[in-house]
This record gives C-alpha cells, structure tokens and sequence, in this order.
C-alpha cells in the first residue's frame, strides 16, 4: 500500500500545503523570539488570501494581488501590535478577536465586492506563474514540486536560511533575541523592547499575507470563505514545536503539511473524509501537549517591558 | 579643584502618593568610591534609576564632570559615561557572557556581527580587571557571583566613568563581597569613580571614601567615611522622627506562647537567610527583633507564619509543634499576622472594607451557616471593628484600596486583633504612616499586651523597638546577634550589633580592614 501512497503527487501536495504554514510559522517565530505571544496568524492569512485576490482581480495582474496580500497582512498586525505591545493588552484575546473579525469581514466583504457567496472565482483573477527551473525539475518524485513552483514558494527556503542568519548572526538579530527574553534588561542598554516587538509584528503580518497570497493565488485561483481553514493556528503549534528556530519550524511545517497531504491521499484510498481531515490537527494536538512550557512562559512575557 | 564627576542638585520625584525623593543633593569626587546609604524605602533606588535614565526627575539637574545633562534614556546615561549594575541582574539567560557584554555595542563585520571580536574583547577586558568569566558560557548556567562580574564587564565594556553599584552584596557569600570589593577598589584606583549603593554599614566603613546618607527621600547627611562611626551613620538613618515614650515599663511576662528553636530557613538564591534562631515570646510581652533589613527578618516572620518552608529547626505555638503545619492550621492554633506589605500581602485590593476585614472570620458561625454568609452579621461585625479602631472608610462597600494608608493599617491590624489569638506577628506595623496612626497603633499593640497577648514585632526603625519591646533580639546576617534590655540599651547599642561592628570589637581588629587582601 505505501508504495502506492509515497510519488510525486504527494509530494506535491506536501509541498502545496507546507508553504503557507511555513511562511506564517516564520512570522509567528520572529515574534516568538521577540517575545510577542503572536495567533493573529490565521486572521492575517485570511485577509492576505482575500486581498490578494481583489488585488489580482482588479489589475488582473498577479504581482499586485501578491502587494496587496502583504499589505493587509501588515495592517491586520497592527491590531495585535498596538494592543499587546502598546496597550498592554491580552494577546489571546486580541489574537482571537483578529482571528474572528477577519473571518467575519472576509465573508462579508465577498458578497458587497464582488457579489458572490461562499468563492468567488473569475477568469479576470491572475494565478502566479510557476516557474520550472530547466534540468532540476525533471529530478523524479522530487523534481516537479520543488522545483516547478511560485515565486512565493522559491523565496520561502532561501527566507528561512536568511532568517536563522538575521537571528544568529547579526546585531539586530541578538537585540530581537534580548528583547524577547528581558525587555527590562534590553531597554536598561538602550534598546526599546517596543519598537523591536511592532517590527515583529509587522513582519508576521507580511509573512502572514504573503502565505495567504500563495493560498489563494498559488495552490488555487480563487477565494473561499475561511480558506486558510485553521492553517494560521497550524502555524502557531509550528512555533512551539520547533522551538521559535528557523530549522525547527520547517521541520514542524513539513511534518503538518505531510499529515495533510499524507490525509488527502487517504482520502482516495477510501479512508472517511472525516478522519483524514481531522489528521493535522490531531497531530497539532499532540505537539500542543509537547510544546506547552513556551506556552506557558511566552503569554507572561508579551505583554512585559 | 576639579569639577566633580557628578552632581545632583535637588532631584525631586514624586509617585502617586509618595515623594520618593525630595530635593536630593549629591555630590560625588573623581575618584571616589561614594556610598549612598539608607533603609529600604529612603529613595536610594529611585535616585540611581533617574541617574541611569530609567526615569527623569520632576525637578532638579544632574551635572557630570561639571556640564549640565539630560537623560532620556538609559543610552543617554551610558553615553555620558554611566554604568549601572543593577540589583536585580539586568541579563539574558540564554545568551552567553559575550553577548550579553557586547549586547547594543556589538563589533560587527559588514552585517554580521564579529562574533570572534565580540569574545577577544571580553576575555581581554576580564583579564585586565581580573573579572574571571567564561565568555562562552551561557550566563543561565553561571552563579550569581560570575553574573556579577558579568554586569561590571558591560559597564566596563562601554568604557563607564562612574560605575552605579546597587545592593551589589545582598546575593553574595562573604568570600564573593570580599572579591568584589578588591575589584572596586582596583576600579577606583583605574581612575573610574565608584557610587556604592547599600544599606549594609560595615561595607561602607570597609569600601568607600565618602557617604551619602539617604532617608525618606531626602539627603540627611554627607560625612568622610574616614571621619565618621557606624553608630554616627545608623543615627542619620533612622533618624528620631518618632520620638515617643518608652512604653515597656508595666508588664507581667506570663507563660511561654511562641517557642522558635535552631530554626533554619533558606532564602532567595538558596542562602541561608535564618541561621540557628532559637528564642520564645511570653503572654504579657512584645518581643522586639532589630535589624537592618535583609537580614533575616522577613524569612524568620515568614517561616513562622507558614508562608515559607522551614530547613530545619522547630516552631511551637501554645505546646502545638506547628513546624510543618498549613497556615489555616496555624491560625487556629493561635496565630495573628500583621504582614510587612499592607496592599499585596495584608489586604486584598479589589475587595470592599467588609469583605477585608472579614477574612479569616468568614468560618465564624455567627456570620455564616452551611456555607451561606449570614450578610446582617457580616456588616455588623464590619461596622464593630471600624467603631473600635477608629477607622475612616466610607461606605462598607467601597474598595479597601480606596483606603489611605494609616486606615487600610488599621483595617488590616483590626482584623487580625480581632481574632484575640494568643500570638500576634506585627512586622513593619507603622511603616509609611504619619505620626496619628502611629500612635494609635502602638497604643494597641501595648494594650493587646497588656490584656495578656504575646506580641513578636519586627521593626527597622529602632525608636519603635525600644518604645514598644519588653525584650530585644538584634538580627544579623541570619543569626540572633544579640539578646538586649531595652531598659538598659542605647540606639547606637543596638547599632553595633545590627552592623555587625560587635563582631569587629570582639575580634580586637578595626572594623573591615582586614578584608581588603582577601581573594576567594
């Protein structure tokens, strides 16, 4: 039966689901690092997914679908940056109003925008292109998914590789890193714990917004009501599980994106839709269960110094 | 003569409430190493997080090296050449001892940071001040005595001119306070100035040149240190603004209620913070314990109150061994408490007058049955106590934070007296309060004596312990240093053993001079 389930197409479709939890995930690492308890994820996705196709959709062109996506991903942040970090607020509760809100106004925007229910989909909504990079994309079993693919998806390993550099290897990246462990200790040597955790936010919200633009863009040409379908909470369990380390969060990413796909193959060898979409998160679960001290010490400290 | 490295002319600042200084004056020598001496709650702190730019002052200037400055923040402070080590160490655990010294003042190599660099530089900079870290190690996995050093590393990092020690010796061993003092003097010797900030007098007849001595919020007194006594500077410390009547005269100790022998109890940071204590408190008397703070008090009160677990030794409360026993159990074996922090400890905040000055009579079956408040009783007992203290708290249902502090005092001594338990703890009863309430609250203390209650008072002012105590214990580094007659004891008496100077005098040797050459 295995050799049946492990080929290209599953492959592809770990793959397809891996970058947009990845993405997110490595949003929701850098404020993990900056001490910012950070769940807006799925919030932020929805909103990118949903701009990046009225970008699209209204200059039928892709690339500014992909601006707009980041755009309304850095300004949903925002509602997370200023009540959490500004104000002190609690950010499970800020988080999952995000999370709400956006899932509301999504839906309620499709209907008064474009005049639909539940998808809209339109020839006039630009997909992003994938690129097959010559030679490397006829590698078997591994060649066409990794190689023939989205901008998006090609930018997102070189991003994590960059990302463990910016954190481990640069001055800022060591101050992001004091930040999140002592704000006061950060701030008694001139470093502002505020401005540092609003750049991470902010940065989450881009991260965020460009995984909903390869959701709605790249893995689909369209917009579904709650498409992100809890891969920003998949994300944040991503976190946890690896630690808030670019290495970890990947590894965490694949094993998500693995049991999905692994489910969706499920699927057509007749196990109940029900139990193979249920898959994911029960292996969110378990890691939640594994991961629940970080938990535990990041909600004490986002809302310190 | 030169300009001084540093001058502070009336630094005033107010919190809501409070004024933590008030018109602070300072004046610090180059080269000197300068210490700011007062107790817990003078504005010792206050004043170095304003020098350190944590905060700015209402009012008043700050000169360094003759020029007038302004501190927005900690960086403008490290860029006039400040350093501050902090009293609570300001640290990243998981970074290692390089990171942390370099942390914002890192050496970089195009983008990255030259973290080769980063380690020569610390490891040059502990050799030349026989600072010894491991520049790799990461500091979570260091003792505290490295961490210290790890905090003068950074301030010596940044090039610091005038080095900020705050409490630097409450979480060191003797053989650690040593060490450190041989490198601040080797700091001053560097050409750095030294300010020292403490409330332990023998270190500051060991270690500095000058004194400031800080109390209520104001400079009281700048002396030479080489000019001056322990008991000189414990008079500017606490002062005698309190200058009631000794009122132990009439009593007639009675049976043993408390009886507290070989008690250990361990502190923060794992010291041993009560070492050995053995002593008992009688019906009819107050037994006052003196001590600067820290020295003890708060672990010795807490392991008999329960709220800290004792490491050896034994408690015993009206013939019950109540060593191990839980709080509730303590209580109904006759145990009143008075806590030191009236708003954290004493009071719940939140809660109305009546529902405060319910707790711990809420199982009374007068004012509940099956588990249901009998609610006409409740506010009766409520307004009963407020009549018989005196207390202004408005409607019953007002938030006991709304309360000033003499009557949120009185709420929390009311309630506790109320229970006419045998043993009454009072730690720091009259701390903050004006003059009124003071007297109020030592009159009750007196009477609850005098009706035959056993009373264990623990008080950093010392006017109050020999106004009040039938019988002194004097409390140093963990061990009851002394036994004294208030009859027959003077305030610098009790000085000499709250600093440790008796130790000194019994030795034959002049106080701190032979700790210099010590190297742990």
């Amino acid at each position: 039966m295995f050799d049946q389930l492990f080929d290209g197409a599953l492959v592809d479709s770990v793959m397809r689901a891996m970058i947009p939890i990845l993405l997110a995930a490595l949003g929701g690492m850098i404020c993990d690092r900056a001490g910012v308890f950070q769940i807006s994820l799925e919030g932020m996705m929805l909103a990118g997914a949903f701009a990046a196709v009225a970008g699209s959709y209204l200059a039928a062109a892709s690339g500014l679908g992909v601006l707009f996506a980041v755009v309304a991903g850095a300004a949903v942040s925002l509602v997370l940056a200023f009540g959490a970090v500004s104000r002190k607020g609690d950010p499970i509760v800020l988080g999952i109003a995000v999370n709400l809100l956006m899932l509301g106004m999504t839906g309620f925007l499709l209907p008064q925008i474009f005049g639909v229910r539940g998808v809209f989909a339109h020839p006039r909504i630009d997909g992003l292109d994938r690129f097959a990079i010559p030679g490397l994309s006829d590698i078997p079993l591994l060649g066409p998914a990794l190689f023939d693919n989205t901008i998006i998806a090609y930018l997102s390993l070189p991003l994590t590789a960059a990302l463990w550099v910016f954190l481990f290897r640069t001055p800022m990246g060591l101050r992001l890193r004091g930040v999140g462990e002592r704000p006061q200790a950060a701030e008694s040597l001139g470093v502002s714990p505020t401005v540092y955790k609003y750049w991470a936010v902010v940065s989450s919200g881009v991260l965020a917004g460009l995984a909903g633009a390869q959701l709605a863009l790249g893995n689909v040409v369209q917009f579904a009501e709650n498409m992100s379908s809890g891969r920003g909470w998949i994300a944040v369990v991503a976190v946890m599980l690896g630690r808030a380390h670019p290495v970890g969060v990947l590894g965490a990413s694949l094993l998500f994106a693995f049991s999905e796909g692994l489910g969706f193959r499920l699927q057509g060898n007749g196990l109940p839709v029900q139990i193979t979409d249920a898959l994911p998160f029960a292996v969110t679960l378990i890691a939640l269960i594994a991961a629940r001290k970080r938990f535990a010490r990041l909600l004490d400290l986002t809302t310190a110094g | 003569m030169a300009a001084p490295a540093l001058e502070l002319r009336g630094i005033t600042k107010r919190f809501p409430g409070v004024v933590a200084n008030d018109a602070v004056d300072l004046t610090v020598r180059a080269g000197d190493i300068h210490a700011v001496v007062g107790e817990n709650g003078a504005g010792k702190t206050t004043l170095m997080s304003i020098l350190y730019g944590l905060f700015p002052p209402d009012e008043g200037e700050i000169l360094v090296g003759g020029e007038r400055v302004r501190f927005g923040s900690a960086l403008d402070a490290i860029r006039a050449g400040m350093g501050m080590v902090h009293q609570a160490f300001r640290l990243f655990p998981t970074l290692s001892v390089a990171d942390n010294v370099v942390y914002r003042a890192e050496p970089t190599r195009g983008v990255l940071m030259d973290r080769a660099a980063a380690l020569r530089s610390v490891a040059e900079l502990a050799e030349r001040y026989e600072l010894a870290v491991d520049p790799e190690a990461l500091v979570e996995t260091q003792p505290v005595g490295v961490l210290q050093r790890v905090e003068i590393l950074k301030a010596l990092y940044r090039d610091a001119r005038i080095l900020i020690l705050d409490e630097p010796t409450a979480v060191l061993t003797p053989q650690e306070r040593d060490r450190l003092f041989t490198v601040i003097r080797r700091l001053r010797d560097s050409g750095r100035t030294i300010l020292f900030i403490t409330h332990k007098l023998g270190e500051v007849m060991a270690v500095s040149d000058r004194v400031t001595v800080l109390r209520n919020g104001r400079s009281v007194a700048g002396l030479v240190t080489a000019e001056t006594s322990p008991e000189e500077i414990t008079r500017h410390m606490t002062g005698r603004s309190v200058d009631l009547n000794r009122r132990a005269a009439p009593h007639r100790p009675g049976d043993p209620v408390l009886a507290v022998a070989g008690l250990e109890v361990t502190g923060e940071h794992g010291r041993t913070a009560v070492d050995d204590a053995a002593f008992t408190v009688r019906s009819g008397e107050i037994l006052g314990v003196a001590g600067v703070a820290g020295n003890g008090q708060t672990e010795l009160i807490e392991a008999i109150a329960g709220l800290r677990e004792a490491a050896a030794g034994s408690v015993t409360l009206g013939g019950a061994d109540i060593t191990r026993a839980e709080v509730a159990d303590r209580r109904r074996a006759g145990l009143a408490f008075v806590p030191e922090d009236r708003h954290r400890v004493g009071t719940s905040h939140l809660a109305s007058v009546s529902d405060n000055l319910l707790l711990g009579h809420h199982r009374h079956p007068d004012r509940q049955r099956r588990g249901w408040f009998k609610l006409r009783n409740v506010r009766a007992h409520a307004r009963r106590l407020i009549e018989t203290f005196g207390i202004k708290a408005g409607a019953l249902n007002n938030p006991v934070s709304t309360l000033s502090g003499g009557n949120l005092q009185k709420v929390v001594v009311a309630r506790e007296m109320s229970h006419e338990a045998p043993l009454l703890i009072a730690e720091q009863p009259t701390r903050g309060l004006d003059i009124a309430a003071i007297e109020y609250i030592h009159g009750r203390l007196v009477s609850f004596r005098d009706e035959g209650g056993a009373v264990l008072l623990v008080s950093a002012e010392l006017s109050e312990i020999l106004a009040l105590s039938t019988r002194i214990l004097v409390m140093f580094e963990g061990r009851i240093a002394a036994e004294l007659d208030p009859a027959a004891v003077t305030e610098p008496d009790i000085g000499l053993y709250m600093t440790g100077a008796y130790l000194e005098r019994e030795k034959g040797g002049a106080p701190g001079g032979r700790k210099g050459g010590q190297d742990g």
